[in-house]
């Protein structure tokens, strides 16, 4: 069973769209204004006028941000932060200008990012510490409580906690772990993984949770608002894993929602209410209501893959973006 | 690079070799040379030399193993999480260019291109090239058994430092060359002076493009080096050594060797293979000897099947599908070759006959 477009309601017509010629990487707000993260060199302010702000000379490979900052590494070895009115800093470089592909923000205004097999943290106090994982960082996740770091590597993933010297807590599991995520109660740790499958520990015991039956390797994953489900890309369709209960999706099936003939390729759920925003890689974008899988169009399909999504803090506009153009919808 | 191409994927050359053989001096060569084409560099952390090129990423070789209970199923995470990266990039280079440490294993570099989807749609792996010294390669061959796997691997053999050797020397290295891989190419070569079509755009890994690589089954055949005996020799040698290539010595004057350790298993039949049969097989005898063979490609002839069949396979992994139609007049024949250590001969030959239908 796929989606037909002709039956369900779309908004489609209502959003702003934004030729890029490039592609759309990440999507952040400052209030209800969207910044667009190109492929390369350049922020897209999509503000009632367009700004384009040259952050890196080169490709921008991860991004973050908080009300206050984008904070955006880039494979010229930098780290850069920019504001609301488009000014930008250097926050860090690496010295040897490896590529600067993972980037995370925490309390306090902390910033973590990675090069290679080094973490790095810049604490609210602006001190810097620095942890060298066994392999190549290819996660980087701050708790929602505590100043704690989740890692993830080859073999596993490790709870580093830069303030103390304790050596991190190792959670394993073979294979290459290539994202990481913790859940909004800070109970349990999920990495995407080379292999079409998540893989998760419960923090408490390091119970293993396998999650897998994906048609392709998983690179999205987004926490619903309250937390009950863990919604993923990688399949035809809309995946969404139970977390509540004290055992999460432990001996229990996920959500499948939102079918289509094209793969789920981007995820983002919505700040406030249980809906998630699904991009797929035919164009075609859906908000899509967990609670009966009710959906809405944002996108048509159009063949060219959905990239980056995202929404603002209020959840009252959801920008998106491909490999050709940028869009915004205000619901 | 002259080759058309249909697809536009990201072409990406492996160039290997063990310490010392010449890669760097090859890579600055292609670089440099007035072709107008763009690439991205790949190099280990530990290149010594410096690389004249605008987009040089430096990659810690990881070769990381897959969760599938197949030990010999790896990929190398850096180039992963690389190619994920310079996607970003994308109009900036025409193609990637990968240069691997001495030591390396290129398996888990070509696995790579199957084994991850994402590296997979984007780009698509041309020919895993090995420079060799033909001064040392021959002690190499007997300590260093990465260099032997870089040899059995290729697609492409610059047998660099000929000057370095007599023509005896050099045809004693290339009869040991051939005892392992009979059916790369290889060009000699000084201080890596080997034009750059016959390194790029080789589309050694295509399935439509494995017609092309029919020249050196037959070749191959010809001289005899395969091990296989079981056919009548009835091609014409003047005939195959108009495809363009460079076969430098390879004439009655080659020496024969038997490399105890590499072989390769060369096999056809006149007769249509049952592919209830064969497909089983094959998948059965890669999924046990799948560690032990390297390489392998295949044409095959099914009954009642008016299509030719091609397929290749690194270790376990197979990459098959239907070509095109067999031409009127055009003999069926199945033909199909193993690259390995120590291959259990007897038993690979035994399978196969029994696939006939």
């Amino acid at each position: 069973m796929s989606i037909s477009s002709t039956a369900i309601p779309s908004l489609a017509d209502r959003v702003r769209r934004i030729a890029t010629a490039t592609q759309v990487v990440g999507v952040h707000f400052f209030g209800r204004k969207p910044v667009f993260v190109l492929g390369e060199e350049h922020l897209l302010f999509a503000d009632d006028e367009e700004k384009r702000v040259a952050v890196h000379g080169g490709g921008i490979l991860a991004s973050a941000s908080d009300s206050a900052r984008i904070v955006t590494g880039g494979d010229d070895g930098r780290l850069v932060a920019t504001d609301a009115h488009g000014a930008t800093s250097e926050l860090a470089s690496d010295d040897k200008k490896r590529w600067i592909d993972r980037v995370a923000l925490g309390p306090d205004h902390s910033v973590a990012w990675s090069a290679g097999k080094t973490a790095h943290v810049i604490t609210g106090k602006n001190e810097h510490r620095s942890f060298e994982a066994p392999s190549t960082v290819a996660g980087l996740a701050f708790a929602p409580r505590g100043f704690r770091l989740a890692v993830a590597h080859y073999n596993g993933a490790s709870f580093w906690f830069p303030n103390a010297a304790a050596k991190p807590e190792f959670f394993e599991w073979k294979g290459s772990h290539l994202s990481v995520a913790i859940s909004p109660d800070g109970r349990f740790v999920v990495t995407t993984m080379q292999e079409p499958m998540l893989h998760g520990w419960r923090i408490a015991d390091s119970k293993h949770m396998r999650m897998s039956g994906y048609s392709a390797r998983v690179r999205s994953m987004s926490w619903t608002a309250d937390g009950a489900f863990l919604a993923t890309s990688g399949s035809e369709q809309l995946i969404l894993w139970p977390f509540d209960g004290k055992d999460g999706p432990m001996g229990r099936q996920p959500r499948l929602m939102a079918p289509s003939e094209a793969r789920v390729t981007v995820v983002a759920a919505h700040p406030k209410q249980a809906v998630v925003a699904t991009g797929y890689g035919d164009g075609a974008v859906w908000m899509v209501r967990v609670e009966d899988g009710a959906l809405i169009g944002a996108r048509q399909a159009d063949g060219t893959p959905v990239t980056a999504l995202g929404w603002d803090n209020s959840g009252q506009v959801l920008g998106f973006g491909t490999e050709q153009e940028a869009g915004v919808l205000t619901l | 690079m002259a080759t058309p191409q249909s697809s536009d994927k990201i072409p990406v050359t492996v160039l290997t070799g063990y310490l010392g053989a010449g890669k760097t001096t090859l890579l600055n060569r292609i670089l440099s040379e007035p072709h107008g084409k763009k690439f991205a560099v790949i190099v280990n952390e530990f290149g010594e030399i410096g690389i004249d090129n605008e987009l040089v990423v430096n990659a810690d070789e990881e070769v990381f193993e897959m969760n599938n209970g197949c030990i010999c199923c790896t990929v190398r995470g850096d180039l992963v999480r690389i190619i994920d990266g310079l996607m970003r990039r994308k109009g900036k280079f025409d193609a990637i260019i990968v240069e691997t440490t001495g030591l390396a294993d290129p398996a888990p570099v070509a696995q790579t291109f199957f084994m991850d989807e994402n590296v997979g749609a984007k780009t698509r792996l041309d020919a895993v090239v090995t420079v060799a010294d033909a001064k040392w390669l021959k002690d190499r061959l007997k300590d260093a058994p990465e260099a032997k796997n870089q040899i059995a691997f290729a697609d492409v053999i610059v047998l660099n430092k000929t000057d370095l050797v007599s023509a005896d020397e050099l045809r004693d290295v290339e009869g040991h060359i051939r005892a392992i891989n009979p059916y790369a190419t290889l060009h000699r070569a000084q201080r890596s002076n080997v034009a750059i079509d016959d390194v790029l755009g080789r589309n050694a890994f295509d399935l439509d493009r494995i017609l092309d690589i029919e020249p050196k089954f037959l070749e191959a055949d010809d001289h005899g080096h395969d091990h296989d005996h079981d056919h009548d020799h009835h091609h014409d040698h003047g005939h195959h050594h108009g495809d363009g290539h460079n076969h430098h010595g390879e004439g009655s004057g080659l020496k024969h060797y038997h490399d105890e350790d590499m072989q390769s298993v060369s096999l056809r039949s006149e007769k249509p293979l049952n592919p209830d049969k064969f497909f089983p097989w094959v998948q059965e005898l890669v999924q046990t000897e799948g560690p032990h063979i390297l390489r392998c490609k295949g044409i095959l002839a099914f009954k009642d099947d008016p299509e030719r069949f091609v397929f290749q396979g690194v270790h376990m992994i197979l990459d098959g599908d239907h070509q095109r139609p067999w031409k009127d007049g055009e003999e069926r024949l199945s033909r199909i070759v193993f690259i390995g250590r120590e291959l259990p001969q007897e038993k690979i030959r035994q399978g196969f006959a029994s696939c006939v239908a």
